[in-house]
């Protein structure tokens, strides 16, 4: 590997350090052998974890025939959208022909209330935690969150009967529920963590005036915390879009989430395979979290930091 | 705070405790009840629907005989040993590269962290179009004029599993690189500046001094990767459908399969029992260590 190689050029720099002459901070040279072993590995890492999304993108923009004769890495000679219209409104699933569009609003109708209502729950039941503890909750929250490590798994059969019983089993809403359900454990934790971290005066000086539960949580600790809120929008819109055993377990075909119509777009045994189109719906699946990503930067990282690593 | 002193007080923490139903519900009915309906009814012969006709450890025994189930077990100890010892060695080692204050730091973490953005479903089939025998990288490397090149692990089902860790790997290394990096930042400056004065190379340094320094953080990334490794589902369906034949079966697909599919259900709760089995023996341990020393939570 040649990762490895790029520390021992660093090794022997800050041994030469020792026998250099002049004092003061060494002179850092552009072209130094550290230097294009460490940007030359980064470059070459870089382009290997680009290289999947240029292929997409590129075959995306292909024709068929085009495909067939030519390599995926070269760049389309003649560019066409048409996979992307075809995608995103003819594509077959084997069911129907209606394209990625339908999956695409379901996945619309799945996300934003199971946002909203997961991070109302949560952010409610974290303040609870941190500021009002009654006897026995911390019990809950531990078991909540050791449950968190649960596979799924184990409990999507007793969800399913839960769910046919108060008749939700195949709509949108029971899948709601279940994201607000499994998106409790990590929210709760990071709501609870961060209002534990804000300073008790202010809470007690809330509390001295009058202000009660639900008045020291609107008027002071929600408008108080709303980076920790964008960055729990942030995971749960990426972790939501991109869920796909609940959507295939909890909906029913004309319900299916974007990901599980793409799974079933592209694995399609029916017909001839259209790799450009299925490029073209991939892209289309993978466009909501990636403009998530890039569009939010740090505060991306922050919220999956915080979905790591515990409080 | 007791509950009988003031009326008030009461009133006060009934807002918290209504505010910790949906908490509470979760935790007792679905963790701990789900669990343990699973479990109870992985000793039934329950077919398409549950029944509490019980039969012992039947359902067991028929597991661990099924061909299916052996390998889906041996592709996830291969997956899962491979996957951890690579996502730990390449994060660390892309997170000590991003932490020599280089230039343009933050696009390059910018590019290693995307793919995470995207789900696993996404991920399996780009990789599906990459690894495609005929267009992808194998049929480029034939075009070139090297006839005999073969890298096809999609379709020989000796090497499937390793088609998919390429996948899960370019997936989820970045996150590995990120909680890494931010581990490298909390390490005190003195520490280098110590290491540097008494002439240890930086090789060295980073062997003996920063990783063991580093033990939490790489315990974190060991958790999230084995909690992910047991989960794995979506990239093999999206990848290769379990394909060839039933080469790169993973113990989660069975799971859906014998509940959904086969109409087994006692099948499905035993192998998702099995799951649940694997996991408690990774995360007691790992449990006990972090909090039962130090009272944390």
């Amino acid at each position: 590997m040649s990762d490895l190689a790029v520390s021992l050029p660093a090794g022997t720099d800050s041994i030469g350090f020792e026998a250099s002459g002049p004092r003061g901070p060494k002179p850092r040279h552009v072209f130094s052998r550290r230097n294009i072993f460490l940007y030359g590995t980064l470059i070459v890492v870089a382009l290997y974890y680009l290289l999947p999304l240029y292929v997409m993108v590129v075959t995306s923009l292909k024709g068929m025939p085009e495909i067939r004769l030519g390599n995926i890495f070269s760049p389309p000679l003649e560019i066409t959208f048409e996979p992307w219209v075809k995608a995103w409104s003819s594509a077959c699933t084997g069911l129907n022909c209606d394209g990625l569009s339908r999956g695409f609003w379901n996945s619309v109708r799945i996300t934003v209330p199971s946002v909203i209502l997961s991070i109302a729950i949560a952010s409610v039941n974290g303040y609870a935690l941190a500021n009002w503890r009654f006897k026995g909750a911390d019990t809950f929250f531990v078991i909540l969150i050791v449950g968190a490590f649960i596979p799924y798994q184990v409990m999507i059969y007793p969800i399913v009967i839960i769910l046919r019983e108060i008749g939700l089993y195949g709509s949108l809403s029971g899948l709601v529920i279940v994201h607000s359900i499994f998106g409790m454990p990590i929210l709760t934790l990071l709501f609870r963590n961060y209002f534990s971290s804000m300073p008790d005066e202010l809470f007690r000086a809330a509390r001295v005036d009058g202000a009660g539960f639900w008045g020291i949580y609107f008027r002071i600790m929600l408008p108080m915390s709303l980076p920790i809120f964008v960055v729990a929008i942030i995971l749960q819109v990426t972790g939501i879009w991109n869920d796909f055993l609940f959507g295939v377990v909890y909906t029913r075909p004309d319900t299916y989430p974007m990901t599980v119509q793409l799974n079933n777009i592209v694995n399609s045994v029916q017909g001839v395979k259209e790799y450009n189109v299925n490029m073209a719906a991939t892209i289309l699946t993978g466009l909501v979290p990636l403009v998530v990503y890039f569009v939010s930067g740090k505060l991306f990282v922050r919220g999956i930091a915080a979905g790591a690593v515990k409080g | 705070m007791s509950k009988s002193e003031r009326p008030n007080q009461l009133f006060r923490n009934l807002n918290a405790k209504v505010a910790s139903i949906p908490m509470v519900l979760t935790a007792l009915v679905i963790f701990v009840g789900g669990s343990a309906w699973t479990v109870l009814y992985s000793f039934t012969n329950s077919k398409l629907l549950p029944r509490l006709n019980f039969v012992g450890l039947d359902q067991y025994y028929r597991l661990w005989s099924t061909p299916r189930w052996l390998v889906s077990i041996e592709n996830l100890l291969v997956y899962g040993v491979l996957s951890l010892v690579f996502s730990l060695v390449i994060g660390f080692i892309l997170a000590a590269l991003l932490d020599q204050k280089i230039r343009f730091e933050d696009t390059f973490r910018t590019i290693f962290l995307y793919p995470f953005a995207l789900s696993f479903i996404v991920t399996g089939l780009v990789w599906q179009w990459l690894l495609n025998p005929e267009f992808g990288i194998q049929g480029v490397v034939r075009g070139l004029g090297w006839e005999s090149f073969s890298f096809d692990p999609l379709y020989n089902s000796e090497i499937v599993i390793y088609g998919i860790l390429i996948a899960a790997l370019w997936q989820g290394t970045g996150l590995i690189m990120c909680l890494m990096l931010a581990g490298l930042r909390g390490i005190d400056e003195d520490i280098w500046k110590a290491a540097r004065v008494d002439g240890i190379p930086t090789l060295k340094t980073y062997l003996f001094i920063i990783i063991p320094m580093m033990r939490p953080v790489f315990i974190t990334a060991l958790v999230i990767i084995a909690a992910g490794i047991v989960k794995v589902y979506d990239l093999v369906v999206a990848q290769t459908s379990g394909g060839p034949g039933i080469a790169s079966e993973v113990p989660a697909k069975y799971v859906y399969d014998y509940m959904f599919f086969a109409q087994n259900l006692g099948q499905g709760f035993a192998a998702s029992t099995m799951m649940l089995l694997s996991v408690v023996v990774v995360i007691v341990p790992w449990a006990y260590l972090e909090f039962g020393g130090k009272k944390h939570v």
